[in-house]
This record gives structure tokens, C-alpha cells and sequence, in this order.
């Protein structure tokens, strides 16, 4: 590392490294230099002239954003001149500003306010006509406010650098400036939300969230997201048990300040009124008829206890959504309570078959992290940027600030074609187009593979053969496509596994049946169906069979039920989940669904209805003694406590297990669904303009503005 | 065509050709010391070029008069990217309208000093940027770039020395702004019209990302008489450090306003009394604005002056882009003012915020001011904004809205008083004018 620079700062002799901006030597001295359209990670505007410092032997006030630190650099950032230079800069930024703080959603969390608090003048000298413009709505998300808007830029650059959605850009000149959509009138993007999180004011404010509440009324929950396997931090806003909004508050999560639509806006399942709040159990008309949860549970404990007294065959499908210590327990009841294997979910991966080819090697699972960091990384099989935006953002991320060179190889475009070396492969064919990349793989100092579905069972040990043979460091990433996925999957929630990877053949115990074949065994006597829809694709063939379902709606699944209970969200939990990495976080309980109770409670009760001990059964106590006995998840307690991310390595040897690779399918989500959670969530379907087909030609598609006439997209002429 | 009869002081180096029939074609331009610059500069290296250039202390003329040698000297050879050269015409400076003739009347003139500059840093390719108001002059340079191809001058293997060099007008859009050299750049690749961060300067990043000569349409026009005459001839003919002549942009209450070149330096009482025939009716001079609008104002009592870069900026005014404006005793100088700052305030980008809301506001309390709406706090105000804005903004553009309206306040302002006291309508007003 070169040597480090020494300069002068108000007055304190302080050292920064070679080529850091003024701005961020400040910081790490402690002294805050004012800015708005400095944002770490993005293009240098140098627009807002905030940071204006004095720095001695310059004749001009210095901006801090653009200059790098120099040796015997003598800086001040608080004299007479800097001061009277922030004073007037705030005071050019109010003169078209609306002052609207009373009634606007940023105010008490707004940048401006701040600023002007902080540095700004207490009157004002601008006794002039101010210039309104109306504000606009350009999708059911985005509103834009004009006249607030102080055109910091940061939403263009976060939306054209920071998601390569170039959805935003400037219009008009001069005072009149302002922030245009990308389709005239309005917007087709990802409506993830980003540009509403990153304003500084409340220029652009989302239509979830305006108008509804004062900032300080909300308590801020900082957990993780629930729908894909990226493990995002969110933050919700709760208000007297109700979810207001989730944003990206402080950027403290692995994801910093990403979040896509989902994570933003998909929290409105948790209200959607059809939400169950008390336990159904089938009457003898056949109706599903509310009942109390003693009630209930009694029911199921019965039924359950007889089923086992005469050796019944007991089915278990557990879910992806719900967290480690739910699956970890559903799994011990299903084989100490139950006494059955046939316990599976929805395999969305191929983990355990990565985890066998890798066995005993360190360093070979990259983090979220890695996936920013690494030199070169290579995808195979998925269309990132709609089935796994964050890890889509983070190699991009990586290849706007380090220069990584990332590789795909896909059936079709995706949006890495953009910067990516792509690979057009048909399913199947993958292998092929890896031979003609080896060359380029191979002189890379090192790289991380993440791969899809489409590579499961032998291709998954063909992939690691092919990331020796280059004879760099690999690192690798199976890609699953739920919040817990990867949680399911090393809490053996799968036939043949117990948690962390052991055979069941080593605790004496036969693999059971797999997800298909629960559905389509005929023999079963009890179904127990944990938070997954398997009957809206299929039936359960056992139709004698009794059916016990824990979920938040009345789902296909459900309706099938002979005993329905309803289930808290991840939103309505403590507990911790593990991302698509290994990546183990904790989920903290914002709002609360009166009637609804947590699976891991749920299951709890049902042990003690049944008179069986599961020893723990709190989240705290069931992540202890995951910690102790679940193999890679020693993982530093306080790092999850506190928020942090730890990264979980369960590997440890070979794994004896068969792959069943027709067991793995991809959800096939897209940026705009969810599985059956997404189907309850008003905001995601209101934004969904072409599911799925985010690539076609923008100028056949129309849009509709709620309580507006439909507008056309004229098809642009030459 | 010319609009006004020359002057017989003029030292006419650039502009001898104006007046010769059919002086856009290129036979008139190849039977009047045409082309013969490029032929001499092929048998030279970049480097004499450069100091030719540098011995001619020939100076940007299109505001900033940074030194032109000085300028190529910083362009990167042999970088393994291509190279441009940019002919910057976006005239849009109030009171200029020098490189309007030079197109005009003498467009191989200018093709061959971008020719000169292509052949010094070997670059294949050039474009000469016209302002979009300046429709009909794109025709004419078309029409001389077609010739000079037909001609062996432009295209392949240029005469005979195996280098190759394509030449294109493209069209401005209509902003003051993209004569900024940045902006002109950006807008030239099809962005919106803003300027660049700087450093890096074009020299080193400038035209798609690529080393780039980025000269005003006068300086390039002067670059064939310096080789062909020599850079000591050239600095000869004007004063230390300010070699040659310029075409001085001169309107207002003169009786003959008019273009005339003119040697650096040359006194501009002499200007206004000997070569513009003196002030319009008899009336007495009030202020002349040296350089284009954003120069601060001269009051008359300070026009005893030479013009020269050195000699104006010491005058805390500029030579600017050679755009005088000669007010006589007559002028309302808070008009002058007010229809100054209303040009920036149309033309700010709005990039930065000093400039954006600086401009809109000293519009604004102007317009209110002139219009018999103003107070004494005004004035201070006035004059508190410019500063406010002085040296902080993104680009120039700031400056050049805030210095002249310090100057007008600084210099006037018994006339902003005046203003305030003896306005028709100042009865009329409410204390504090609220619109």
C-alpha cells in the first residue's frame, strides 16, 4: 500500500490514503463536510456546492467531493468564509422550494431540513414568486414532486449506474429543471424504489407510504425481507402493529442501500384481508368452521397420537419462508414426534448435492460480500436481474467500482448482456459454452461461480470438476430462489438429511418420501403442510389422508385441510433465516396479526398437546442449540444478535445422500412475483405492467394510471 | 458578406479575404495563400508546430485566452485511441459575432487550421460544432468541407502523406451553455448539455473519451497565417504575451459598428472614436462592456485602455470573446442589467445550484426592481447574490451571469438609487412587493 497522505484538517494533523477525496478524509476524521449529491458508490456530480471548503494557497472555495486529499493540504472546514458560503447555497436551494415540511412525508428524516437546521440562514430575503409545478404520479410507486426536488441527481445515477435501469433522466434547463421519467409521462422500470429511497428530500415519495404518517410515529424494525432468497435488510415502519412502509433507512444491512420491489413494497400481504386470524377446522357438513386454538390444537394432537399409536404414515412439507429454528424443530417432530423421513420442501436448488462436491474444502462458499469483491465471477443459468436482483446489483456493483470482469451464460437475454462477457446456451447445453470460456476463466486470479437450477444432480459435480480444472480459486454460489431456501435445506427439512448434512442412515433412519412423491402417495394417513402451496400445482393423492395446514391464507392447500391454523409471517417473528450465501441474519418482529401464531410456536404447542418434549422451543433457546448441533452454524452469536450477517460453511465431508434432481425446481419468480405470498400483495400486482417480460419492445406496450384514461405509448417515429 | 465597411486602421491577417469575390470557394482560397500552411506543416513535426505557436503568443479567443501552444502541448500522443479536433462554434456570447464571417466568408480558412491541428497530434478526425441558430453558415462550411474533398485536402492520404483526416459540421441545439468546451463535448455525443467535471481536461479526455484539440473558430482560422508567416511575425503584430489580432465585435451607439480586426492591444477610445467614426449623435459615452456580456462593465472614465487580455483583466474586466458594447449617456443601466441577467437565467442549465437558483432569483429581483418594485435592501441584495454565486458554481456560466451584475450594482449604483427614488410607478408599490 502506498504511503499515506498527511494534511491538515481545522487544525488537526491527520493522515488519509493516497487519492481519498477530501470529503471521506473528513469523515474519517470525524468532521462532517455538508453534501447532497456526493453518494458514496456513485458518479461525482460536484452540482450541489455544499461541500465547499477553504483550502489554504487556493484562491476559490474547494469542493470536497471532487478533490483528492494532497500532501500538506491545510483545510478548513468551519472559517467565516465556508459558513457564509453554506448560508448562501441553503438559501438559493429555498428559493423555489414549496416549504412544505407540515404536510410533507420527509419531514423529520429530510436532508434539507437538516442542512438548513444545521447551516442555513433563520430568515429568508427571497420575497419573489416561486415557480410551481404540479406534482406528478408516474406508476402506482413513484410520485414526483417538482418543486421539492433540490436536483441532486442521485436518483438518475442510483437508477442508471446502481440497477442499470436508466429510468430517469433530466428535463428542461435552469430553474425549471427537473427529473423526467424514461417514458414521457411515466414510468416502466423496476419499480424498485431506489430512487424514492435515496432522494434527500421528499421530491420523490412512494405511493405506499405518502401521506400516511409522521416518521416518528413509526417504531423502525430492522429485519429481513421474506420473499427471495437474497437476504436483504429491510426496515419496516411500524405504527400501532401495522406495517407502513419497509425501506432501506440506514443502509446497514449486507444489501446496503439496495432493495428491490418486493422488498420496498411486498410488505402489504402482512394486512391483505383475507389473511386467516383464527384456527378452521373441518365440520361434519364439510365446512371449514373457525374455532379457538385450544380447539384446534386439541384436534390435531388427537388425531396425530392415534395416527402414530397405529404406526399411520405421516407426511411433513415444510416451507421456505419459515425460519431456521421453525425448520429445525419441524424436522425433530417430524422424526422424533412423527417417527417418519417423509419430510421434504420445495427444493429450489441443489445445495446439498454443491455441498457433497465441495466436502471438506475451505473457502469454496462465497459470501454476499465475495460476490462484491472478487475479481471475475460466472453465471449460469438464470436470468439474475428478475430472479435475484440483489445478487444482480452486487456483480454489477462490483464491476462498476472494481472492474470485475463477470461472465454469463443463459438461454436467452438478460440484463448482464449489458456489461457482462455473455453466453447464449440452450438448457442442457450450459456445459458447451463453459469449454469456450475456459480460456478467459482460466486467466482470471480468481472467481466465483453462481449457478441455477438448470445445473442440479451430476451437473452440479461436473461444474465444481470444471471450476478445479481452471486451477484458480473458485468460490460458489447455488442459487435458491426463497427467504429459506438455503434454511430449509441445511436444517433438513429433505428426506434424506438431517440438519447440517448427515446422512438419516446415520441416526438409523430409511429416506423417506420426496415433495412429489408426498403428493403422490396414496397410502399417506396425515399430511402436515408447513407454509408451501404444493395443490396449486397438484393434488394430494391421499385423499383419505387428514390434512393439517399452517399458513396465512386460505390457500389452495388450505381449502383442502381438515385442520387450518393460522400462521404468523416472517414479519411477525424473531428468529433468523439463511440467504442464498449462507448468509445467516435474524428477522425481528415488527407488526402482529392478532389470532395468528408463529409456526415455531405452533409446533411447540402441539409437542406439549401431545405430551412430547422438544426441549427448546423458543427462537433463542432453537438457535442455540442449532449453533451447537447443526453443523457450519457455530456462527459468532453476537454478529447476529446485533444485526450482522454471519456466513455459515456446513461443509465437513462427503455428503451420502441421493440428489433426486427432478425433485429441484425453480420458482421461475421475476421481479414482479412471489410465489403465493406475492399473489396477496395489492402493490406488487398493481405494478406488474408485462410480467415477466421486462425485455420486450417498450413501444408495443400501454399503460393504465389508476383513475386516469389510459395513456399510449406512441410507437417513436423516425 | 461583410455588414460593415472596413476600416482603415484595420491589419487585416485573417479577414484580407473577405472581401474577394467568390471568397468562399475554394480556387479564391487556393489563389490567396490557400492550403499552403498544411503543406508546410506536413514537413513538420508536431513539436515545431507547437512552438510556432507558442513563439506566436496567440491566445483562445473565444473568452478564456489560455494559451493555444500551451493547449496542444497537453494532448497525448500516440495513446493507442483515436484522437479529434474540435472546432468550438457555438458563437452564443451577447455582443460577439466574429466566427459567423469567419465561416462565412473564409471556411477553408478554418478547415485548414483544423487541418493543421489534425496533422500536429495525428488524429483522423475532426468536427466543427455550429451553433443551431447558425443553420445557414453549416450549408457553407458543408459546401467548402465538399470541396476540400474533392480537392485532396480532406479525406485519404492528404496530400501525399499517407494521413487521412475526415471532417464534420454538426449542429448545436440552441444553449448559450454548449459553448462551454465540456458541454460542447457532451452534446456533441449526444448528451444533455452540461458541463464536465475537470480535471480530466478534453486535452487528455475529451471528445469519446479521447484526446481532443478543442479550439474556438478565430483561433483555429489564425493558425494557417502563423505558419505560414511564422509565430515571431504573428506575436509582432500585437504586444507581449497577446500576439496578433483579433476581430473586435463592436455594436451599440457608435456610429459604425461593425467586426474590424485589429491588433492585440489596440486602444479602445481609438476604437470606438477612429474606427467605429465615434459615438451616435454626438452623445457622450457612458460604459462600454469590453468582452461579450459577461465582462464587467468599463465606465467611461476607465476606457482609456488598451485591449488586451493582460491589460483588461487587470481592469478587473475581460477581453472575453471580443464582443464590445459601447453605451452612451443615455442608458438605462438597470435595463442593461436586467436584460443581462435574464439572458443567464434562460441560459443557466440548472446543473449547479448556484448558478440555477442565482440567476432565477437576481432575474427575478431585477425584473422587480426595473419594473419601479424595488427597495434600498434590494441593491445590497443585488450585489450580496453575485457574490454569493462568484466562484462557487459548477462551470463558468455563474461567473459570467454574477460578474457583470456586481460591476453594473458596484460601478451604478446612483442609478439603481436614482431608480428607486424617481420611478414613475414607485408610488404605485407596495412596500414590500410580493408577486
Amino acid at each position: 500500500m502506498a504511503d499515506p497522505v498527511n494534511f491538515t484538517i481545522d487544525g488537526r494533523q491527520v493522515q488519509a490514503s493516497p487519492g481519498t477525496l477530501l470529503i471521506n478524509a473528513a469523515k474519517q476524521a470525524g468532521i462532517e463536510i455538508p453534501a447532497f449529491c456526493y453518494y458514496d458508490g456513485l458518479s461525482l456530480q460536484a452540482a450541489c456546492r455544499m461541500c465547499l471548503v477553504e483550502v489554504e494557497k487556493t484562491p476559490k472555495l474547494q469542493v470536497a467531493c471532487t478533490l483528492p486529499v494532497a500532501e500538506g493540504m491545510v483545510v478548513h472546514t468551519d472559517s467565516a468564509q465556508v459558513r457564509q458560503a453554506r448560508k448562501g447555497t441553503l438559501e438559493f436551494l429555498l428559493t423555489n422550494h414549496p416549504l412544505d415540511c407540515p404536510v410533507c412525508d420527509k419531514g423529520g428524516e429530510c436532508e434539507l431540513q437538516d442542512m438548513v437546521f444545521r447551516y442555513g440562514a433563520g430568515e429568508s430575503r427571497f420575497v419573489e414568486a416561486k415557480i410551481h409545478v404540479d406534482e406528478k404520479q408516474w406508476s402506482p410507486i413513484v410520485f414526483y414532486d417538482a418543486p421539492r426536488c433540490i436536483l441532486c441527481y442521485r436518483c438518475v445515477r442510483i437508477c442508471g449506474e446502481g440497477l442499470g435501469v436508466n429510468a430517469l433522466g433530466i428535463g428542461n434547463r435552469g430553474a425549471v429543471s427537473e427529473i423526467v421519467p424514461n417514458r414521457g409521462d411515466h414510468l416502466e422500470c423496476d419499480e424498485c424504489g431506489a430512487c424514492i429511497d435515496i432522494c434527500p428530500v421528499g421530491a420523490l415519495t412512494s405511493g405506499t407510504y405518502r401521506y400516511k404518517t409522521r416518521p416518528w410515529e413509526m417504531e423502525h424494525v430492522g429485519t429481513i425481507c421474506t420473499h427471495c432468497s437474497n437476504g436483504c435488510k429491510t426496515t419496516l415502519g411500524v405504527r400501532n402493529g401495522h406495517i407502513i412502509r419497509a425501506n432501506n433507512r440506514d443502509r446497514s444491512g449486507l444489501n446496503g442501500e439496495f432493495l428491490c420491489v418486493k422488498g420496498r413494497y411486498a410488505f402489504d400481504f402482512n394486512e391483505h384481508p383475507e389473511r386467516l386470524t383464527a384456527p378452521l377446522v373441518r365440520a361434519t357438513n364439510g365446512e371449514l368452521r373457525p374455532v379457538s386454538w385450544a380447539q384446534a390444537l386439541a384436534t390435531v394432537a388427537k388425531k396425530f397420537t392415534e395416527l402414530r399409536a397405529r404406526n399411520g404414515k405421516f407426511a411433513v412439507l415444510g416451507s421456505n419462508h419459515t425460519t431456521n429454528e421453525e425448520n429445525y424443530l419441524l424436522q425433530k417432530f417430524a422424526r422424533q414426534v412423527l417417527r417418519t423421513s417423509n419430510i421434504d420442501h420445495h427444493r429450489t436448488g441443489d445445495v446439498a448435492t454443491l455441498m457433497d462436491a465441495l466436502h471438506d474444502r475451505q473457502n469454496a462458499l462465497a459470501t454476499t460480500s465475495d460476490l462484491y469483491n472478487s475479481k471475475a465471477a460466472l453465471v449460469i443459468g438464470s436470468d439474475l436481474a428478475q430472479e435475484q436482483p440483489f445478487i444482480a446489483f452486487q456483480l454489477r456493483a462490483n464491476w462498476r467500482h472494481h472492474k470485475a470482469h463477470v461472465y454469463a451464460v443463459t438461454p436467452g437475454p438478460v440484463r448482464e448482456d449489458n456489461y457482462a462477457t455473455t453466453l447464449n446456451a440452450e438448457p442442457g447445453r450450459e456445459f458447451e459454452a463453459l469449454e469456450s470460456l475456459r480460456e478467459k476463466l482460466a486467466a482470471e486470479p480468481e472467481l466465483i461461480i453462481v449457478f441455477g437450477a438448470a445445473i442440479k444432480g451430476q451437473a452440479v459435480a461436473r461444474l465444481v470438476e470444471f471450476g478445479d480444472s481452471l486451477n484458480i480459486p473458485v468460490k460458489y454460489v447455488c442459487l435458491v430462489d426463497y427467504s429459506n431456501s438455503r434454511g430449509a435445506s441445511d436444517m433438513g427439512v429433505v428426506p434424506g438429511l438431517l440438519p447440517g448434512y448427515h446422512s438419516v442412515q446415520d441416526a438409523g433412519l430409511e429416506p423417506g418420501l420426496n415433495y412429489d412423491q408426498i403428493l403422490a402417495a396414496t397410502d399417506l394417513d396425515a399430511v402436515w403442510v408447513v407454509g408451501t402451496n404444493p395443490v396449486a400445482r397438484q393434488p394430494i393423492a391421499a385423499t383419505n389422508a387428514f390434512v393439517l395446514v399452517q399458513d396465512l391464507f386460505l390457500t389452495e392447500t388450505a381449502r383442502r385441510a381438515d385442520v387450518v391454523l393460522p400462521a404468523a409471517s416472517a414479519y411477525e417473528k424473531n428468529g433468523t433465516v439463511t440467504n442464498v450465501c449462507g448468509d445467516v441474519q435474524k428477522l425481528s418482529r415488527g407488526p402482529k396479526t392478532m389470532g395468528a401464531k408463529s409456526d415455531l410456536e405452533i409446533i411447540a404447542l402441539l409437542a406439549k398437546e401431545m405430551r412430547e418434549d422438544l426441549r427448546a422451543t423458543s427462537p433463542e433457546a432453537v438457535f442455540q442449540e442449532i449453533r451447537k448441533s447443526v453443523r457450519g452454524y457455530d456462527v459468532p452469536f453476537a454478529v447476529v444478535e446485533t444485526g450482522g450477517a454471519a456466513h455459515t460453511v456446513p461443509l465437513n465431508g462427503r455428503v451420502a445422500f441421493e440428489s433426486e434432481p427432478e425433485a429441484i425446481r425453480s420458482a421461475g419468480n421475476t421481479l414482479f412475483t412471489s410465489g403465493t405470498l406475492g399473489r396477496f400483495s395489492k402493490m406488487l400486482n398493481a405494478v406488474i405492467e408485462s410480467p415477466g417480460a421486462l425485455y420486450e419492445d417498450p413501444h408495443k406496450r400501454s399503460f393504465v394510471r389508476p383513475g386516469s384514461v389510459q395513456v399510449e405509448t406512441v410507437t417513436q417515429e423516425k | 458578406m461583410r455588414y460593415n465597411e472596413p476600416s482603415p486602421l484595420e491589419q487585416m491577417v485573417i479577414s484580407y479575404r473577405f472581401d474577394l469575390p467568390n471568397s468562399t470557394s475554394i480556387d479564391t482560397y487556393l489563389a490567396n495563400d490557400g492550403y499552403v500552411a498544411i503543406q508546410k506543416a506536413i514537413g513538420l513535426t508536431p513539436e515545431a508546430i507547437i512552438d510556432e505557436l507558442k513563439a506566436s503568443s496567440l491566445r483562445g479567443r473565444g473568452g478564456a485566452g489560455f494559451p493555444t501552444g500551451m493547449k496542444w502541448s497537453f494532448v497525448p500522443r500516440n495513446t493507442g485511441k483515436p484522437s479529434y479536433v474540435i472546432c468550438n462554434s457555438d458563437e452564443s456570447e451577447p455582443g460577439t459575432c466574429k466566427d459567423r464571417l469567419l465561416m462565412e466568408n473564409d471556411p477553408h480558412q478554418l478547415i485548414e487550421g483544423m487541418l493543421i491541428a489534425g496533422w500536429t497530434i495525428k488524429s483522423n478526425k475532426g468536427y466543427v460544432v455550429i451553433r443551431g441558430e447558425y443553420r445557414y453558415l453549416i450549408e457553407i462550411v458543408d459546401r467548402a468541407i465538399a470541396e476540400a474533398y474533392a480537392r485532396g485536402y480532406l479525406g485519404k492520404n492528404i496530400l501525399g502523406s499517407g494521413w487521412d483526416f475526415d471532417l464534420y459540421t454538426h449542429s448545436g441545439a440552441g444553449a448559450y451553455e454548449c459553448g462551454e468546451e465540456t458541454a460542447l463535448l457532451e452534446s456533441l455525443e449526444g448528451k444533455r448539455g452540461v458541463p464536465r467535471l475537470k480535471p480530466p481536461f478534453p486535452a487528455v479526455v475529451g471528445a469519446f473519451q479521447s484526446p481532443t484539440i478543442l479550439n474556438n473558430t478565430e483561433t483555429l482560422s489564425s493558425i494557417p497565417v502563423i505558419l505560414r508567416k511564422g509565430g515571431a511575425w504573428y506575436a509582432e503584430l500585437g504586444l507581449p504575451k497577446n500576439g496578433g489580432t483579433r476581430l473586435m465585435c463592436v455594436s451599440g451607439h457608435v456610429n459604425k459598428p461593425g467586426v474590424y480586426e485589429l491588433p492585440m492591444g489596440f486602444p479602445l477610445m481609438r476604437l470606438i472614436n477612429e474606427v467605429c467614426g465615434g459615438m451616435r449623435n454626438g452623445k457622450k459615452l457612458k460604459a462600454v462592456i469590453p468582452g461579450g456580456s459577461s465582462s464587467p462593465v468599463l465606465k467611461a472614465e476607465e476606457c482609456d485602455i488598451p485591449l488586451d487580455y493582460d491589460s483588461l483583466a487587470k481592469a478587473k474586466t475581460m477581453a472575453g470573446s471580443g464582443g464590445l458594447v459601447v453605451l452612451d449617456e443615455d442608458t438605462d443601466i438597470v435595463a442593461v442589467a436586467l436584460r443581462t441577467i435574464k439572458f443567464y437565467a434562460h441560459e443557466s442549465c440548472g446543473w449547479c445550484i448556484p448558478c440555477r437558483e442565482g440567476t432565477a432569483w437576481l432575474k427575478k429581483i431585477i425584473g422587480r426592481f426595473h419594473d419601479g418594485g424595488g427597495q434600498q435592501s434590494d441593491i445590497d441584495l443585488i450585489a450580496e447574490l453575485a457574490n454569493n454565486m462568484l466562484g462557487r458554481t459548477f462551470c463558468p456560466l455563474g461567473d459570467a451571469a454574477a460578474m457583470p451584475t456586481a460591476a453594473f450594482v458596484a460601478k451604478f449604483r446612483d442609478e439603481f438609487e436614482s431608480r428607486l427614488n424617481h420611478s414613475r410607478t414607485a408610488q404605485a408599490v407596495p412596500e414590500l412587493a410580493i408577486v
